[in-house]
């Protein structure tokens, strides 16, 4: 086979299955509060309501298409379409399983390699604020610029202390580019044994980059209706509500990879598994451990209530960051003291 | 013409576009998108020069923090016509002679200047790796300084927003 051929397959693969888990999330979601308040939850949409999403989406397709008059049209479509993009590009660093071997052919399961790749990764985080500010601007609405300025404010603070509890993870593997981190987690421990600090501060960037609970002030309804999507209807709507779930399930596969083996799992090597069978083991193990924290971004959801938004900054500036840098220092003392420096 | 000589000229082309939009049209958020539109442009030309790490940080840095921050203070400004002050014909005939002066000079500059040929240098040129072991050994001493310039800026933030809340 062609190895772009390959590459365009993967590309597919990772695209389709990226929309059906976040598809799929919005139905575990509505289970999972439902089970935590004690309801039934969608039930009626195919068995045990699995049909649910799919239901949404046709509804979300139907649903009239509204674009205020006083708004500024061009913008007010580019907005969520950057928000889906950005959500859907961090995908491509993500190594998904080992490598698959067709005759003397080598496939590696991951799109791109790059020796930047944390880097990539935090650039495009980095752009997903400018799809929420510019569908909040060009709404055209007090309550929905209220509303963007809220949400990029908190993810610019948060990807602050995000920014440096990378760095600590760098500083401890020496490396940028993502497969080579799941591979050292391969040979040695999982990163959490080496960054517990680290892992705290980047699950709470997590939780406040996707704008989930307890963090969602952004479409905080009691303050400001619906946040920046109060303008949005239909289908452009959907793409900010499925973008939240994108990311959701991207930072779920990043925290895995970073912080807990990624691909990896124990005794892998001594199954006696072939090439090819360990590798669809591993990515679904890698599956499994995403799925679980995908579990807890909505067990926190469902438990924990909202912050106020001074305290929400009070964390992320007061709190985090400081947090952050001592863990950097902290980092360096203990690499300077085991002579790895 | 190779691949990447079409990359090249599309970049390019982008680049003066969007920067050309930046200073013609009239809305100013549309400018600010405009500019970051040429940053992306930009980023690309670097990693078609190799080096990835000045890519990334273009993006992180310029299009992802300074850009939403003049975007944020665009939004907040809530500019429209009638806000507009009246400006002096005269400043608009200044204005054009200053930035002639300046485009006479830099095409004076660049007629003059004698390109070097292109010659392959090292393809891990820019690297992080490379990049990384250049900054820490050759440069050690204008790296650390130039921290101490965004140790400035962050002390003087923090003066000006602390002496605002005690008067």
């Amino acid at each position: 086979m062609d190895p772009l051929l390959f590459k365009a397959i993967l590309v597919v693969a990772v695209f389709g299955i990226t929309l059906i888990v976040a598809l799929y999330s919005t139905f575990g979601e509505r289970k999972i509060a439902a089970v935590m308040q004690d309801r039934v939850g969608p039930n009626r949409a195919g068995p045990f309501g699995l049909l649910q999403p799919l239901a949404d989406g046709i509804k979300m397709f139907m649903k009239q298409e509204l674009i205020p008059s006083v708004s500024n049209k061009w913008l007010f479509i580019v907005g969520p379409c950057i928000a889906m993009l950005t959500a859907c590009m961090t995908g491509v660093v993500i190594p998904w399983g080992g490598s698959l071997t067709f005759g003397d052919q080598v496939f590696e399961l991951q799109i791109a390699d790059l020796n930047i790749g944390i880097l990539y990764l935090f650039g495009v985080v980095s752009l997903g604020v400018y799809g929420i500010m510019i569908g909040g601007w060009a709404s055209n609405n007090k309550f929905s610029l209220i509303g963007a300025i809220r949400a990029s404010s908190q993810m610019i603070s948060y990807e602050i202390a995000m920014g440096m509890a990378i760095i600590a993870l760098v500083m401890s593997t020496g490396t940028l580019s993502l497969k080579e981190i799941v591979m050292q987690q391969d040979a040695g421990l999982a990163n959490i044994v080496y960054q517990p600090l680290g892992f705290l501060i980047f699950l709470v960037c997590a939780f406040a980059e996707t704008n989930r609970a307890p963090f969602d002030l952004p479409e905080c309804e009691t303050e400001l209706i619906g946040g920046y999507h109060t303008e949005y209807s239909s289908l452009k709507l959907g793409f900010y509500l499925f973008a939240e779930y994108i990311n959701m399930f991207i930072s779920s596969a990043v925290i895995v990879s970073f912080y807990f083996g990624g691909y990896n799992f124990p005794f892998q090597h001594e199954l006696g598994l072939d090439g090819n069978l360990l590798t669809i083991v591993q990515t679904l193990v890698f599956f499994g451990k995403i799925f679980c924290f995908v579990f807890f971004f909505m067990w926190v959801r469902w438990t924990i209530p909202r912050f106020r938004y001074d305290q929400l900054m009070h964390l992320g500036w007061k709190v985090l960051l400081p947090l952050a840098l001592f863990n950097i220092f902290a980092t360096g003392m203990v690499m300077w003291g085991m002579g790895k420096l | 013409m190779s691949l990447t000589q079409y990359i090249f000229w599309f970049l390019s082309f982008l680049a003066l576009m969007s920067s050309l939009m930046v200073v013609f049209t009239k809305n100013a958020v549309y400018s600010v998108l405009s500019l970051i539109i040429t940053f992306f442009a930009i980023a690309g030309h670097y990693l078609l020069l190799n080096a990835q790490f000045l890519a990334a940080v273009h993006i992180i840095v310029y299009a992802g923090a300074i850009m939403v921050l003049f975007l944020y203070v665009i939004m907040m400004l809530n500019q429209n016509k009638d806000a507009e002050p009246n400006k002096h014909p005269y400043l608009m005939i200044i204005s054009v002679i200053a930035g002639g002066l300046l485009m006479l000079t830099l095409v004076g500059t660049i007629k003059g200047a004698e390109l070097p040929g292109s010659t392959i240098v090292d393809a891990q040129v820019g690297t992080i790796e490379k990049l990384g072991q250049v900054l820490f050994t050759d440069f050690l001493l204008p790296f650390e300084v130039s921290s101490i310039l965004f140790l400035a800026a962050m002390v003087g933030a923090v003066y000006l927003s602390k002496n605002k809340l005690q008067s």
